[in-house]
Parts: structure tokens; C-alpha cells; sequence
């Protein structure tokens, strides 16, 4: 692999740059692999990575049916942040925190993780309440979190409008220093081009058809659009087609797959430090590098394949985005998309083995699992190559919702009385 | 001052109101009618931004909505700031104030500008490859200088005091541009009849009929005609024209959302005026007519100020009266910039060469300009321009001398026109999902098969020329009104008289240009290398090459750009351009401000505001509200000089001494009637109803499939197959839902019919041990006393003639009762229920106080004491539990071995080792004083009050095996170190319940 870094950039500028070769193969599938992980987002692009260096797995494909980092990896709005309620998620989503502080160096590629801090709004009694346990529960959990008063707020985000005359007044916050936000392109193409220097085989356009077992039940082989792969392992990271992939082995999974929608301003000079987050009335906004304010729009209410939102579900968060910073009126909406995001009932996600030998999946991560890339990635990892969990996500098993161990992070937000 | 570049006379500008503006403190005027592009041109301004990445002077270089470069900030005053406009959109006004952005400290000299010195240094995604040594250093110094380079405009800083309006609208034909397909096609559809809406981003309709100078329409000139037809459609009643509206957002079943701009022209626009309009029409058949764009060249130096689109120069020649300068270099591969140059000549702008890329260069329009003794030199290319701020040379050379940029021959000039072909404007029909088609001659890619009722017409879909624009949009009219039902539909056909249009065309880069700044995406400054180098280092997909370089995501989302940009990955990947692929078009095709898409909420408006019928009279009280869901509640009634730990000590007080009243409207109601009603109850809750006899309530718990409580409330059976069901206020369209969901659903066979009440009645809740003595005036044809009307009773009556549901419940732990009337009777009941209780202190109270009072007694608030995760056992209502149901909601879930397991987390009391320590609600619990983290906790509280009551702090908590722990001593944790509580029973007040019947 060509390392990257500020001389590598001087000497081939000197050489007009054409000395730079490509980031990763375009390899043609081979008969067989010892394992194939069907996705190529960062969860799955890094499964194969983790795969290679830390398991010594080295013939391995990761399948992509599109383009490598084209699935929600490409489209999310990148807020990175490890303050979940729950001991088990929150050691799961530190993990990947962990991960996240040494990922440039680790794949030698700037992600530009920048821990600029998540402010999570608080407009009613009862966020107070929920918020407050969040504070409490992560630093018991070793997770940074603290409380703020809404004059504390305005202070970390001075676009905020804490009131009053907003119908919802901001009554404090829960601020995760941090927290902040990543180039999610650069994460997926990062992964991709150190798994492919290991010797990982990164297949694109490659769609997964069937998956094939024996007569024992295990996996034998992926059927794709470029021809039948022999294999014994398959690890299945396909996000909102999980159901769809993991049909192909005869197993019906717990999710509901949703289109969610975000959208970015015309970019501007940064004024807006940190990320700001309000569940209570739905508003996900940052500012990226490049200027533009990043927004999160809501989920819509149906199930849905389609990538195509429709109007007023950005409508609706610009309404929250322009009572919580008025002066974004006279912003514009530069762009708007959507991806779909595959829910659980508790919004945990799934990693682990399943019932079909050969078989593991990374999915359920719903509309938050861009953060837990790099964590997801070194557990789905860990869990093919031992054929058994990682302590972390021991208890994200499939099982849990057949014996009511479910790990409920919507409940510990949504609930109103 | 400038120099006057306006011609003497034409163009559709009104000379004689001159108006005075100023752009980067200087003043300048033009006329009603010019853009600022067009009023700075003919200033002879060129200069007007800085480019995104490099800092690169930037002129205009379009005359529309394809802008790339000409980028101002328009200032009113600092709340009514709007950054990133396009000159060439601004329509000028008296006063009009324009801000160059991105450039420090001035437009003409820029610190930044040493970026293009060093660019050889930043190609295409160098942000990958360095800064991440050390690990603070890219948060501390990189990113931000990375981010104060970029960024263009600046945000505004003050709340926009505008309003933006919001519609729907239905048509039969929604015609999209009102070029001469659009207004064609918009003819033939009302001539028949049919319901239109057309609708064109300008601020006059017209399209290229707005730039033309000698074409004839049924025997008129150009402009006549547009006069009069324009004319004859505002007359139609069932036509509805929308100048200045862009639709911008195709969505499914034929809705397309359009931004109207109502006074962003004027200059003092009346305040009752909104400033934009969002229209979401929903049409029966669509017409796209949105016209072609003009592709750039590239080529060294093709950004430099006074480098612009042939066809934008005509369009400022022939609409805004204005030469783009004095002396111009064209270069083109169609044939379109001859007209241009034609016209320019015509105008007296010198033509120093016209270079043309095809080795012929003939037809019609070559000829004329042969003819009019302009310099046509065939097989030509341009190698580079010179100047910094303005173009001052451009140099031309044979194309057949490969690659010898110094045999170029330098040409003085101060303009250069370019013309790589056109575009058609696909925008809409890609985001409507129609499938688009490469069309090989054309060279384009053009609206193929059709998913909604819309079809394209005109340039949009490659069809060039005006003649052959205005039959095709008649045609497209005629078929749209025919397909909404207009079966007499007939399309127009007009006798047009017109220069030719041409041929011709390049997508990519041009020869010699490889190894200079030859650039694709101007506003972005990706160059044609940048571009070759994404596919070298292996980003083969469009996609990768859009997201590595950043081209076709500037603020034009590559209007100008994406077709030279796959033009040149195809040649570097060596595969034809259909093969490449196409990035998605997104919605929105230009711009809309967030104003318009959230329109007129904010505020009050931001969301419903709910208010009791008691409303006002606790506001006229000093009521302090909490927000509820959308429900306002008072929570807690301050005395003069009192605080809310105060007046909710004094409130706790009264209700238990004497009595207080609650205003407890905002419960959800539902009214469950029928003959399987009881049955139905009994699969819904997990109580066992059957043998609830009329006349008397329950305390009911409602689970989710999963077994998880769901909701809570008191249900009355007000008969044999009527109950009146209560639930949280959160919880009242959840439970209702739910109800709908498994009736309709799965127990379609069940007669019963449910219905929300909760805005019907009015509650007010009269507790403590005076609140009998208190109704028992009021009260009508109900027997209140004890033995008549025990706890957990219900009984109708009237109180003062007002019909009254009367509930003896008690969420407080005393007596008391909930007078539910209706809601139009709340506020006069409330005032004689208060005014009776005058001799015994009645007391309002809030929803704290609520809270300490229902706390006391251990009563849970779904939400607070359970989230989602506890089962009834886990909060001490098992008891609620029918034992012998053969099922209800939930009930399978609850056997599930892990709903059973010891260690479930438990509802218990919480006393603090010192009485007046106040715990906060969500602490965690742990087992040592010291136990360092990452530790897992036993369970955290879920309610903690000051109690006056009993003197002391008190809380709830959810522990892990919690009942088994009475008497131990856990630790608490607050902001600094853990504090000792001990573990209680949940009860704290009255546990035998002998105050329910205390009077
Ligand atoms: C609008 C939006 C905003 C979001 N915002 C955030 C946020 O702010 N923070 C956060 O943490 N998370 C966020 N998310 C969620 C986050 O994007 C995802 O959870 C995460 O990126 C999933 O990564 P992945 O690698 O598992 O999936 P993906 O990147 O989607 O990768 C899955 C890949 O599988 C491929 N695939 C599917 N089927 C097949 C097949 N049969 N054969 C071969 N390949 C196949 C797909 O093409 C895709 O490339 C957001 C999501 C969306 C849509």
C-alpha cells in the first residue's frame, strides 16, 4: 500500500501526480473464498479488514452489489457519539468510540473524526428526566456525558434558540464531548483500501442472489450476479436489505426496513461548532467541513424499499430546524436523500451467529449505526472468525426478542406520559 | 466611474427609471428589468466572487440558473441576509446591496488566493491523505483551517422576521417553463378546457423568446407574440400563471412542489406580503418544458472573469441591452455561438477570431458570419487565456498542432464566448423516476420511459430550434389535456419564422488541456486532472469520481458541469459515456430556502397548542405550565413570592388537610361501546373485566405485544356494554391505535365501536378529605355518600344542571373524586366547585404536585416509572393480572423465561440516609460507595420529591431485585460522590389506605 501523509503528497505533486496508484483492486471473484462478507458499507468493508489483520484471514471477498460505500455508509449524517442508556449498548457503542479516535492513523486515511461534541436538547420535564438518567447511567458506564443548563447550551451552540416564545423551550442538554461527526465516504474508502492491501478481494457490482447451504444445513456457496462463490462463512452486513439477504437462507429476522430522509444547506463559513440533537421535536443538524449544514430528517411512517422520500418529511424538520435557529430561514436546501435504514422492536442492533452454521449478520442498526462502524466491524469480525460473540455483543443475539432480553433504547427515549 | 457597456437602445429593460445600487460598497445604477448580473456587466464589472477551493477571481458566466461562479450575498438589513444568491437570479431593485463572499480582505486582493499558488499541492481529495499527525493536530489546526477556507457566503445571524406562505393546488395540466414549448403547450391544454397552472423560475415568462432578436410567430415579432399570448392566458379563469416559481421537487403520484418568490424583486415590499410561497400541486398530467443548458469548454484558464457562455452573452445583448465587452475571442463546437457572435458584431463588440473545434466549420451559421467578414478559423482550439482579475488574451492553435501550447497565438481580447453544446434539462423527469435514455446522435442523455402521467417537451428533450420547441410543446399540451379527459384537445400549429439553431458539441475536455487548470466544476474548482486522477487511483464508479473530487456538488449541482465531467472519465476509463452511468438527480433543482419548506410554522404555530377549557382561569391564577405532548398543564400555582418547591409544598399540604383542585382534562378518553365490549376489554387490558359490575371502576394496565406496560387509567363501566376508559395523556392516541389496530385487524369479528372523548369532557379532580363536604351542594340526583358511593366508583348525574360523570377515584391517597362534565361546561363548573370550596380552603394544585402526592402513595407514572421495559410484576401490579383470562395483549410474552428471571429490576422506596437530600431523577444505584467506573449499576430512580408530608426527600427507584433488598443500604450517585439511601417500600404514606374513606 501506498502510505499516505503530508510528504508522500509533496513528492508525487512534484511528479503532477501521476504516480499515485489505485486505492484498491478491481479483482475478478474467485471460485472460493473462506469467507465472503456480503455489503461493502463500513461495516462490512471493515469486517473484512479485521478479518485479515487481527484474525490472519486473508482470502477473503467482501460482495457488493453497487458501489463500495454507496449504501447508507454514503448517505448518513455522520453523528458519532457513545452516550446510549443501556450498559450493554453503551459498551458496544464505546467500543466503536475507542476505534473511531485512532482510525486515521490505524487505516493510515484521514476519516476526519472530529470530536467536536453531541448536544442532545432537552424541551419537556420528561426529557429532563430521561436525559439526566443518560448523564448518570454513562458515567457509571465510563462514558463521558454531562448535563447542561439551557444558558449553558446557547453558550456550546450560540445559534441556539433556548426561548422564550419557542413552543418548545429548551430546558437543558446532554452534552457528549466527545461525540462528533466523520467523512463517512473517506471511512468506507479507507477500510476498503487497507483490506484490500491485506489481500481482501472487494467485488462491486456484485450482487448476492442466493446463498446456498448443504445438506447439513451450513453454508456452502452466494449465488451472485457474477457467479457462484464457494465458501463456509458469510457474514451478512447489508443494512436496509438485511431481510432480503438473509431470506436467501431461509431465515426471517426481526426488522422492518424504513426510508429515512436528510438533506444539506448550501455551504456557508462555520459558524456551527457541534453537533445539536432533538428527538422531542425531531432536528438533527451540523456543520461539515466543507460548510454546508448537515441534517437529519425523520424516518417515514411506512415500510418502505424506496429511496424516494417524499416532501413533507424534510418540510418537517426544517420547521424544527428553523424554531431552533431562526436565523436559517433564509438558508436553502442544497440537496436532499434518502437510504433505507433497517429497524429492530428495541433499536438494538443484531450481531451475532445464527441458527444456520456459517452463517453471522451485522444488521438492525437502524438510523444510528454509522458511528458503531469501526466497533461493529472488529466484532462481526471477531464473532466469523472464532465462530463465537465477543463479550460486547454477547448479548445482541437474535434470541433476544424470542426471550424477551431485549435491550430498548426507543423506549428509553420515546415514551411520554 | 465604470465604463457604460449598455447599448443605446433595445433590450426589455425600462431605461427610463434608472435604479441605484451598490455591490462591495460601491454605487452603481441600472434599469427595472436587469438582474445584477446584467446591471454589473453593464457596468463593466466582470469580477464578483471567489471560487470554493483556490480563491480564484470569478466572473459570471451564465445569464441563469446554471450559475456556477457569480455568487453574492443580498443584504436588506442583517436578519434579512441571504448568502450564496445567484447574480444572474437577483432581480435588481431601487437600493438593492450585494456582498461578494469568500475573499479576505477584499474581492480584488484575497489571502486565500495562495491556495491556487500552492494547488498543485491539493488535487482532488489531498484532505484524505494528510493531516493526521498528530492526533489532536487535525481538530485543533487543520479542520478549522480547511473549514474557514471553504464555507463561500456567511449564514445570517438574526432570526428572519419573513413569513413564507404555504399551498396546495390541483390542476389537470401542470406545464413546467414558459419558453415557447411551455407556453405552446399551456395554449393547447386551456384551449381545451383544461385546469392549468404553468409556472417558470424568471421573473417574466418567455424562456429564449426573452434573448430573441429577429425571429417572427405568426407573421409578429418574437417579443408581440409572447405579449399576447401571455396576455390571452391570463384571461382564462381556469389558467393560473406563476412568475418567479421554480418547481423544484418532483415526488410520486404527479405531486410537484414549487417555490414562489412574491418580494424578493421589490424594493420596499409590504410587510403582509409573504416573501416566498410553497405550492405542492398535485397534477393530472405534467409537462416538463425546462429547456437545455449551455455546456462550458475546458480548457486552461476557462474560469477566468470574462470567460462566458456564448448563448448568455446574446441573452444580455438582446434582453438587458448589454455588450459583455469590447473585443471577443468565441470558441465553440456548435454552431449556436455563431449567432452569438453574429448578434455581438451586429452590436459593436469586435470579433477578434471565432475558433471552432470541428475541423469543418459550416452550415448556415458559420456561413452568415463568413459572410459578415468574421474571422471563422475551423480546426481551431484554445490553449489558455490571459489576466488575472478580467481575461485580457485568450490564445488559439490549430488543433492539428498537437500538444505545442507555446506555438499559440495570444489574442487580445476582453471576452471570451464558449460553446460546448447544450444540455437538456433532464432534472425533473429523473427525480420523477422516469428512466433516462443516452441518445447516441444527440449525444445526450433525454427523458426515456415515463413512470408518472408527465411527458418532455421542447429543448428539455433535445428537440433544438424554435420552430421545432413551439410545435413539440403544442403537441405535449394537446396530449396532456387529452390524457386528463379533455378529448377535444387539438394542438396549435404556428408559422415561425427563425435563424436556425445548429449542430455540434463536445463533452469533455479539449486537446492540449490535460496538466492545467482546466476547469469542469467552476464553483468547486475541479479541474479535467483532478478528475483523471480520481479514476487513477481506482474510483471507476460515477459516483466515487462525484464524491472524490467533489464535482456536480457545488451549490449548482453541476448544471454546467456533469456532462463534461463524464465525458472525461469515460476517456480515461476507456468506455463509452452510457457505460459510465449517471449520478442520481436530486431534489431540489435549484435551491428553496428552508423558510419556504417550514413555512408558516413557528412559534405558536410551530405545533398545536392544546389547552383545557380550565386553561385561562389558571393562567388568571399564576399558573406556571409544563409542556405535556402538545398539551399545556399548569403545574404548579405559585402564591406572590413563591417558589415551585414552595407553593408545591403548600399545595401538597392543602390537598391533605382539606382539599385541592385539579384540573385533569387533558387525560385521554376513550368511550368503548357495544355488545362484545366487555370482551373486548378483557383481550385488551390484562385485568379481568366480566364481572366488573356497572357503576364501578378499575384500575387498568394495558401491555404492548411484547409484554411491556404500555399505558395505564381508571375505567368506568358505565353500563353492561359501555366503559369510559381513561389513559395517560401522552398515551391517549397510542391506546387508541392500539385498540383500532387489533379490532380492525385481528377481532373484526368483535362489535364494538370506539371512540375518543378526550376533548368531550372536562376532569376536575376534587381531593382530600374535605372534597365531599365540598361537592355534596353541587351534586344533582347522586347519593355521594360513602356507603352510596364507595372508592372506585362511577355514577352520572348533573352538577348544577351541568350532566356530570361522577368518578370517586383517588390518585392522591385521599378521598376524592373526578367531576368529568362537558368540556364547554368546564370552566363554569370548575368556578363553582371552587367557589364552594371557599369555606374549606380549596386549594388549586398542579401536576407536581400531582406527582409528590401520587409518589407518596407509590403510585407509578407509566413513562417515568417504567420505559418500556417493565413488565407488571416489575412495578408491583400483579395483582391487576386476570389470573384465569385465556389471553390478552401480552400475555404470551410475559411466559417468556427472561420476563420471569430473578434480578429483574423492581419497583421499591429509596430513603436517603440524610432526610433533606434530594436525589435526581434517573441516578444510578450501586451497591458500594466506591465503586469505580465503567461499573454497572443495579437500577437508577425514577421519581424523587421533597415531601411535605412526611417531613423528608423520598424517592422511587427500579432496582434489581429490588423487594428482596428492603433495608439495605445502596448508593446513590449525583454530580459528585455517591450518597447512601436505603431501600423502602414504594409506599410511604397512609399503606393500609385508610385515608380513602377519611373525611
Ligand atoms: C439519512 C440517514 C442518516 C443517518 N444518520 C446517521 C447518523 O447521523 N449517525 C449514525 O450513526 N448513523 C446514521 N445513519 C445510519 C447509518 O448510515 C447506518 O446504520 C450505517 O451506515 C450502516 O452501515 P453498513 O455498512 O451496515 O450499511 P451500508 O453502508 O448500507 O452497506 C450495506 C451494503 O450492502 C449492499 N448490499 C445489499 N444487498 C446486497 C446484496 N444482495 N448483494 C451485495 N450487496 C448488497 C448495499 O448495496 C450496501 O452497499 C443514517 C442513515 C440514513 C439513511
Amino acid at each position: 500500500m501506498q502510505r499516505f501523509s503530508a510528504l508522500s503528497l509533496i513528492r508525487h505533486s512534484l511528479g503532477g501526480h501521476l504516480g499515485w496508484q489505485p486505492q484498491w483492486r478491481s479483482p475478478e471473484p474467485k471460485a472460493e473464498y473462506d469467507a465472503v462478507i456480503v455489503g461493502a458499507g463500513g461495516h462490512g468493508l471493515g469486517a473484512a479488514y479485521y478479518l485479515a489483520k487481527e484474525h490472519g484471514m486473508r482470502n477473503i471477498a467482501v460482495l457488493e452489489k453497487g458501489w463500495l460505500g454507496g449504501g447508507n455508509t454514503g448517505r448518513n449524517t455522520t453523528i458519532i457519539r457513545s452516550n446510549y442508556l443501556y450498559d450493554e449498548s453503551a459498551a458496544l457503542y464505546d467500543h466503536a468510540l475507542k476505534l473511531w479516535e485512532n482510525l486515521s492513523r490505524e487505516l493510515n486515511y484521514n476519516v476526519m473524526f472530529s470530536q467536536r461534541g453531541v448536544m442532545m436538547l432537552a424541551h419537556t420535564v420528561h426529557d429532563v428526566q430521561i436525559f439526566k438518567r443518560h448523564v448518570h447511567a454513562n458515567r457509571a458506564n465510563g462514558v463521558d456525558n454531562e448535563w447542561l443548563t439551557a444558558e449553558q447550551a446557547k453558550e456550546f451552540c450560540p445559534p441556539l434558540h433556548i426561548g422564550p416564545g419557542l413552543r418548545y423551550p429548551v430546558l437543558g442538554a446532554a452534552l457528549q464531548r466527545r461525540g462528533g461527526t466523520a467523512r463517512h465516504d473517506a471511512v468506507a474508502w479507507g477500510y476498503a483500501r487497507a483490506a484490500d492491501a491485506l489481500g481482501v478481494d472487494i467485488i462491486q457490482n456484485c450482487e448476492v442472489t442466493a446463498i446456498r447451504r448443504g445438506t447439513a444445513g451450513a453454508v456452502e456457496a452466494v449465488e451472485t450476479s457474477r457467479g457462484a462463490i464457494r465458501t463456509r462463512k458469510i457474514g451478512v452486513s447489508a443494512a436496509g436489505n438485511t431481510s432480503v439477504v438473509m431470506a436467501m437462507a431461509g431465515l426471517r429476522m426481526p426488522l422492518e426496513s424504513y426510508p429515512l430522509q436528510a438533506l444539506v444547506s448550501e455551504p456557508v463559513k462555520p459558524m456551527f461548532p457541534c453537533v445539536a440533537m432533538s428527538n422531542t421535536i425531531h432536528a438533527y443538524i451540523s456543520q461539515s467541513d466543507k460548510g454546508e449544514l448537515v441534517i437529519g430528517a425523520g424516518m417515514d411512517a411506512y415500510v418502505s424499499y424506496s429511496q424516494h422520500g417524499a416532501l413533507h418529511i424534510p418540510a418537517q424538520t426544517l420547521e424544527a430546524i428553523c424554531e431552533l435557529f431562526p436565523m436559517f430561514r433564509r438558508m436553502r436546501m442544497l440537496r436532499n436523500w434518502g437510504g433505507i435504514v433497517d429497524v429492530t422492536p428495541d433499536r438494538s442492533p443484531i450481531l451475532a451467529k445464527t441458527e444456520v452454521a456459517g452463517l453471522y449478520v451485522n444488521c438492525g442498526w437502524g438510523t444510528g449505526g454509522f458511528k458503531a462502524t469501526p466497533g461493529a466491524a472488529h466484532l462481526l469480525a471477531w464473532t466469523i472468525a472464532k465462530d463465537e460473540p465477543h463479550p460486547i455483543n454477547a448479548p445482541f443475539t437474535i434470541e433476544r426478542f424470542r426471550d424477551g432480553v431485549v435491550i430498548d433504547e426507543a423506549a428509553a427515549a420515546a415514551v411520554s406520559h | 466611474m465604470s465604463a457604460n457597456f449598455r447599448t443605446a437602445e433595445d433590450g426589455r429593460i425600462d431605461r427610463s427609471r434608472p435604479l441605484g445600487f451598490r455591490f462591495d460598497e460601491r454605487s452603481y445604477q441600472g434599469f427595472p428589468g436587469d438582474t445584477l448580473a446584467s446591471a454589473l456587466l453593464a457596468n463593466g464589472v466582470h469580477l464578483v466572487g471567489r471560487s470554493f477551493k483556490y480563491h480564484r477571481p470569478r466572473g459570471i458566466l451564465s445569464a441563469g440558473a446554471d450559475e456556477p461562479n457569480a455568487l453574492v450575498a443580498v443584504r436588506r438589513d442583517e436578519a434579512r441576509y441571504t448568502p450564496n444568491l445567484r447574480a444572474t437570479q437577483v432581480e435588481l431593485y431601487q437600493g438593492l446591496s450585494a456582498e461578494s463572499q469568500n475573499r479576505s480582505p477584499s474581492l480584488a486582493f484575497d489571502i486565500g488566493a495562495v491556495n491556487d499558488r500552492l494547488s498543485r499541492f491539493f488535487p482532488a481529495g489531498f484532505y484524505y491523505k494528510t493531516f493526521m499527525w498528530p492526533r489532536k493536530a487535525w481538530e485543533r489546526w487543520y479542520e478549522p483551517w480547511i473549514r474557514a477556507m471553504a464555507g463561500l457566503g456567511r449564514a445570517p445571524t438574526l432570526p428572519d422576521p419573513d413569513r413564507y406562505a404555504n399551498r396546495f393546488a390541483h390542476c389537470d395540466v401542470l406545464v413546467v417553463g414558459a419558453g415557447p414549448a411551455g407556453l405552446a403547450a399551456a395554449l393547447s391544454a386551456a384551449e381545451a378546457g383544461a385546469r392549468v397552472i404553468l409556472c417558470d423560475e424568471q421573473a417574466e415568462f418567455g424562456g429564449s423568446l426573452l434573448a430573441e432578436s429577429d425571429a417572427t410567430i405568426e407573421g409578429k415579432p418574437a417579443a408581440t407574440w409572447l405579449a399576447e399570448t401571455v396576455a390571452l392566458l391570463a384571461l382564462k379563469p381556469r389558467v393560473t400563471l406563476l412568475p418567479r416559481t421554480t418547481a423544484f421537487g418532483y415526488f410520486a403520484y404527479n405531486m410537484v412542489g414549487l417555490a414562489e418568490r412574491l418580494t424578493e424583486h421589490l424594493a420596499e415590499p409590504d410587510p403582509a406580503l409573504p416573501r416566498e410561497r410553497l405550492w405542492q400541486v398535485r397534477a393530472r398530467e405534467v409537462v416538463l418544458a425546462a429547456g437545455a443548458i449551455e455546456r462550458p469548454l475546458v480548457f486552461p484558464g476557462n474560469d477566468r472573469p470574462g470567460v462566458m457562455l456564448a448563448d448568455a452573452t446574446r441573452t444580455y445583448l438582446n434582453r438587458y441591452g448589454v455588450k459583455c465587452g469590447s473585443r471577443a475571442v468565441v470558441v465553440t463546437a456548435h454552431d449556436a455561438a455563431y449567432r452569438a457572435a453574429l448578434e455581438l458584431h451586429r452590436a459593436g463588440v469586435a470579433i477578434a477570431a471565432i475558433a471552432d473545434l470541428r475541423t469543418a466549420a459550416n452550415g448556415p451559421l458559420p456561413e452568415a458570419a463568413r459572410a459578415a467578414g468574421l474571422p471563422v478559423r475551423p480546426a481551431t482550439t484554445i490553449t489558455g487565456t490571459g489576466g488575472r482579475l478580467r481575461v485580457t488574451a485568450a490564445s488559439l492553435a490549430p488543433l492539428a498542432a498537437e500538444s505545442d501550447r507555446r506555438g499559440a497565438e495570444p489574442l487580445t481580447c476582453d471576452l471570451v464566448l464558449m460553446s460546448g453544446g447544450f444540455t437538456p434539462s433532464v432534472h425533473l423527469f429523473s427525480q420523477s423516476r422516469g428512466k433516462l435514455r443516452f441518445d447516441g446522435e444527440l449525444a445526450a442523455y433525454v427523458p426515456g420511459h415515463s413512470v408518472q402521467q408527465e411527458r418532455s417537451a421542447g429543448a428539455c428533450r433535445g428537440v433544438f430550434g424554435l420552430a421545432a420547441a413551439l410545435a413539440d410543446g403544442a403537441a405535449a399540451g394537446e396530449a396532456a389535456a387529452r390524457a386528463a379527459g379533455f378529448s377535444a384537445a387539438r394542438a396549435r400549429s404556428f408559422a415561425c419564422h427563425a435563424s436556425g439553431f445548429g449542430t455540434g458539441g463536445i463533452r469533455s475536455v479539449l486537446p492540449n488541456a490535460h496538466g492545467a487548470k482546466a476547469f469542469v466544476d467552476f464553483q468547486n474548482d475541479v479541474t479535467a486532472d483532478d478528475l483523471v486522477l480520481a479514476t487513477r487511483e481506482g474510483f471507476h464508479s460515477i459516483e466515487h469520481v462525484k464524491r472524490y473530487t467533489t464535482t456536480g456538488m457545488a451549490t449548482d449541482q453541476g448544471k454546467t458541469s456533469n456532462m463534461n465531467a463524464l465525458g472525461i472519465v469515460s476517456e480515461a476509463l476507456g468506455k463509452p459515456i452510457p457505460e459510465i452511468g449517471l449520478t442520481t438527480f436530486r431534489m431540489p433543482y435549484t435551491p428553496v430556502s428552508f423558510g419556504i419548506l417550514a413555512g408558516p410554522s413557528r412559534d405558536e404555530l410551530f405545533d398545536p397548542v392544546r389547552t383545557t377549557p380550565i386553561h385561562d382561569w389558571a393562567t388568571a391564577h399564576g399558573a406556571v405550565f409544563e409542556d405535556v405532548g402538545q398539551w399545556k398543564r399548569a403545574r404548579y400555582f405559585p402564591a406572590p413570592g413563591e417558589d415551585m418547591e414552595r407553593a408545591v409544598a403548600r399545595e401538597c399540604r392543602a390537598v391533605r388537610q382539606s382539599t385541592g383542585i385539579f384540573d385533569a382534562s387533558t387525560l385521554g378518553k376513550i368511550e368503548v361501546v357495544g355488545p362484545d365490549a366487555v370482551e373486548f376489554m378483557n383481550r385488551i387490558y390484562v385485568n379481568a373485566w366480566s364481572r366488573l359490575g356497572a357503576g364501578r371502576c378499575r384500575y387498568g394496565l394495558v401491555l404492548r405485544e411484547d409484554g411491556f406496560i404500555a399505558d395505564d387509567g381508571v375505567v368506568g363501566r358505565l353500563a353492561e356494554n359501555r366503559f369510559h376508559v381513561t389513559t395517560t395523556t401522552g398515551g391517549a392516541t397510542r391506546v387508541l391505535a392500539q385498540m383500532e389496530d387489533y379490532l380492525q385487524t385481528e377481532w373484526p369479528e368483535l362489535e364494538v365501536w370506539l371512540t375518543s372523548v378526550t376533548e368531550q369532557w372536562a376532569v376536575i379532580a376534587v381531593q382530600g378529605p374535605r372534597s365531599r363536604a365540598v361537592l355534596e351542594g353541587l351534586v344533582e340526583g347522586i347519593d355521594i355518600a360513602s356507603r352510596a358511593m364507595p372508592h372506585m366508583s362511577v355514577a352520572e348525574g348533573r352538577i348544577r344542571g351541568v350532566p356530570t360523570r361522577l368518578f370517586r377515584v383517588s390518585y392522591t391517597g385521599e378521598l376524592g373524586f373526578e367531576v368529568n362534565v362537558p368540556a364547554d361546561y368546564g370552566r363554569a363548573v370548575w368556578e363553582e366547585i371552587f367557589e364552594a370550596g371557599q369555606p374549606h380552603g380549596i386549594t388549586p394544585y398542579g401536576t407536581e404536585t400531582m406527582h409528590v402526592l401520587r409518589a407518596e402513595k407509590g403510585y407509578i407514572v407509566v413513562g417515568q416509572e417504567t420505559d418500556g421495559t417493565a413488565t407488571p410484576d416489575d412495578v408491583g401490579l400483579t395483582w391487576a393480572v386476570g389470573k384465569t383470562k385465556p389471553d390478552f395483549v401480552g400475555k404470551r410474552s410475559l411466559a417468556r423465561p427472561a420476563m420471569r428471571a430473578p434480578g429483574r429490576k423492581q419497583l421499591v422506596g429509596l430513603l436517603t440516609e440524610d432526610p433533606h437530600f434530594l436525589l435526581e431523577e434517573g441516578a444510578q444505584i450501586l451497591a458500594a460507595p466506591n465503586q469505580k467506573a465503567p461499573t454497572k449499576p443495579l437500577g437508577h430512580v425514577t421519581s424523587s420529591y421533597r415531601s411535605a408530608t412526611l417531613g423528608r426527600t423520598i424517592a422511587l427507584a427500579m432496582i434489581a431485585g429490588g423487594r428482596d433488598r428492603m433495608g439495605e443500604m445502596l448508593y446513590v450517585t449525583t454530580a459528585e460522590r455517591p450518597v447512601p439511601a436505603k431501600v423502602t417500600s414504594p409506599v410511604f404514606y397512609d399503606p393500609e389506605g385508610a385515608r380513602l374513606d377519611a373525611a
